[in-house]
């Protein structure tokens, strides 16, 4: 099993690396001189001078890259054009409120999705069934920017149960659990942000929980006499790592994905700042961002591979 | 065919079994699919939001870009308004017509293109095999290292909006998947006798994909093809939505209810009905996909 944690270590360098030459490459996307690209517009000659040689734009590309990618390794991801502050702050300032609203989706998703999961795989082919996988393609299928604003329209417009946008009056640097305003505040992004891996995690579990119930070891259960409840718990323990992996997935995916639920929210994280960044033609934000988000996503898959080994001992991949 | 009979003295009084109908592969799809109606019925939604937007010039009851100062924010069913307008006084239902349009392009073009970019690159990596399948889906792997809509986001925010810059970052998006399944469907087909045999028989190369591999490809390609249209709307809608993608005054449902999003405290639920457009419509591809997943039996 080592020799397989190694060997998955190793092949996430490369990807790291292949990331990394893409972030470094959009600034290269992007229309007009790259120079100017990471540069306030009123810069002066000796600026643009200066700049020039600590970035070495008067080197070869794969130079270029090379010094670009010794200083993201140092954490210096360069300046925001919008703020003049450094991206690397910007980003991490923002992480923290993008992670607290996909954890909390990740874990409303998965409780409410494994419970009507394990449903349907047991009342398999009944209207309990039926209504879950429905509601699971619902769940895939629903655009959840509208979703968030159609919430907004019944709770907040409507109903005024709930705030609409924001993370409360007290500041929005911080998030802290105990603060009865901003947990208000994070309701309807968190209910809007979990309806994807709802609908996903609860197919999963549905199919894996009903593919264990075929096996020959259930009927052995049954014919030993144990009750319909302990069968089922065997089931679950049979199921839980391949429902855990897909939720790990769904996290990596929500905190890449967050740009449209936050900017719906105005919620302060990464998606948000991203937007911001769109919006001002930002690029050393949109390049720093992007970078970080796409390196967490590989990071949480090397995670969710190396614990289902952990986990279930018969995954023993070459 | 050869006569064979068993022990008959005479042939003519053998009985001969009545011929048994064998369908081919595409017409026990097309007989599975006939009696699944729920797919049937998401198939005809599809077919009606299809011939909306087609018909959009002669059925729509207004001019789409025409404005007025005067009937701003109007609710649903005011006067000649069926849906309401928009903050520029323009016919929502007008303009939903309209937008169907663009929303369905965006929707259908990057997943067209991605499946003849990606299914031969996919195809040329399951048949060659070696170092060029490795080169190949280890450059696919990279892109896996971003969620959908994030890629997405990267590449058109990096190269500003605009309609086509939109389909190229959603093609580019959806290329890698496209890839993997035709290098996985073409490397499970390419060891099997049947391709042994027609080499043997001196089938060239290009021959041997187009009758014997293509074949074996294309279902799963289509089955996931079509899901990703209902991915491929909801993330160039809200591509649209960020202001990256289709550019105003262009009708389209994303931009649309970017725009109506001001308006909500005014006219909650007409800001509500293009975000109601894309459910409808991802939905329904969604549930044909699903239809036609189990109607061509493709495990994926």
């Amino acid at each position: 099993m080592w020799l397989y944690v190694a060997r998955r270590i190793l092949y996430a360098v490369p990807i790291a690396l292949g990331v990394t030459a893409f972030c470094f490459a959009l600034v290269y996307l992007a229309p007009g001189n790259p120079l100017q690209l990471l540069l306030p517009p009123d810069a002066s000659a000796e600026v643009i001078e200066l700049i020039k040689k600590t970035y070495g734009f008067d080197k070869p590309i794969p130079v270029q890259y090379a010094i670009w990618l010794g200083r993201a390794l140092t954490g210096d991801l360069g300046v925001s054009i919008a703020t003049n502050r450094p991206v690397t702050g910007e980003v991490l300032g923002a992480l923290s409120n993008t992670v607290i609203l996909s954890v909390a989706a990740v874990i409303l998703a998965f409780s409410l999705a494994f419970t009507l999961g394990l449903l349907a795989a047991w009342f398999n082919g009944r209207w309990v069934d039926r209504l879950v996988t429905g509601f699971s393609i619902v769940g895939v299928s629903v655009p959840n920017y509208w979703l968030g604003m159609v919430l907004i329209i019944v709770f907040a417009v409507n109903m005024n149960w709930l705030p609409a946008t924001g993370m409360g009056s007290k500041g929005s640097e911080s998030f802290r659990l105990t603060d009865w305003e901003q947990l208000r505040h994070a309701i309807l992004p968190v209910v809007t942000m979990s309806m994807i891996p709802l609908g996903i995690i609860m197919r999963t579990t549905r199919s894996a929980v009903s593919e264990v119930l075929n096996h020959d070891f259930v009927q052995t259960l049954r014919a030993k006499g144990l009750g319909e409840f302990a069968v089922l718990r065997h089931a679950v323990r049979n199921a839980l790592p391949a429902v855990l992996a897909v939720m790990g997935l769904q996290f990596g995916y929500l905190m890449g994905g967050s740009i449209l639920i936050e900017t719906i929210f105005t919620w302060p994280g990464t998606g948000f700042l991203l937007n911001k960044a769109i919006l001002t033609r930002d690029i050393p934000v949109l390049q720093g961002t992007i970078l970080v988000l796409a390196l967490i996503f590989v990071a949480t898959n090397l995670a969710v591979d190396l614990i289902q080994t952990a986990v279930d001992p018969r995954i023993k991949r070459a | 065919m050869t006569d064979i009979t068993f022990g008959a003295a005479n042939p003519a009084k053998v009985d001969t079994a009545p011929p048994v109908k064998v369908r081919g592969y595409w017409q026990s799809v097309a007989y599975r699919l006939r009696y699944d109606y729920v797919t049937l019925v998401f198939g005809f939604i599809i077919l009606a939001i299809v011939l909306a937007a087609l018909l959009s010039p002669w059925i729509a009851p207004m001019d789409p870009q025409k404005t007025s100062m005067v009937y701003r924010l109007k609710p649903i069913g005011f006067k000649q308004f069926t849906l309401g307008t928009d903050e520029l006084g323009r016919d929502i239902l007008s303009r939903l017509l309209w937008g169907g349009r663009t929303s369905l392009l965006m929707g259908v073009v990057p997943v067209g293109l991605a499946v003849l970019i990606g299914g031969t690159l996919g195809v040329i990596a399951g048949f060659i095999g070696g170092k060029i399948n490795m080169l190949i889906m280890r450059t696919m792997d990279i892109f896996y290292a971003f969620p959908s809509i994030l890629l997405a986001v990267a590449i058109s925010g990096a190269m500003g909006g605009g309609m086509a810059n939109g389909m190229l970052a959603l093609t580019l998006v959806f290329i890698p998947p496209l890839c993997r399944i035709a290098e996985t469907a073409t490397t499970q087909v390419r060891g099997l006798d049947f391709v042994e045999a027609a080499r043997a028989s001196g089938a060239g190369t290009a021959s041997i994909i187009v009758h014997h591999i293509l074949g074996n490809v294309l279902a799963p390609v289509f089955v996931y093809a079509s899901g990703l249209v209902s991915v491929s709307i909801l993330i160039a809608s809200g591509l649209s939505f960020l202001g990256l993608g289709v550019e105003p005054p262009t009708p389209d449902w994303g931009l649309m209810l970017s725009t109506l999003r001001q308006a909500i405290y005014v006219n909650p639920w007409v800001c509500a009905l293009p975000g109601a457009a894309i459910f409808i419509t991802s939905l329904s591809f969604n549930m044909v996909s699903d239809g036609l997943r189990q109607a061509m039996d493709v495990k994926m």
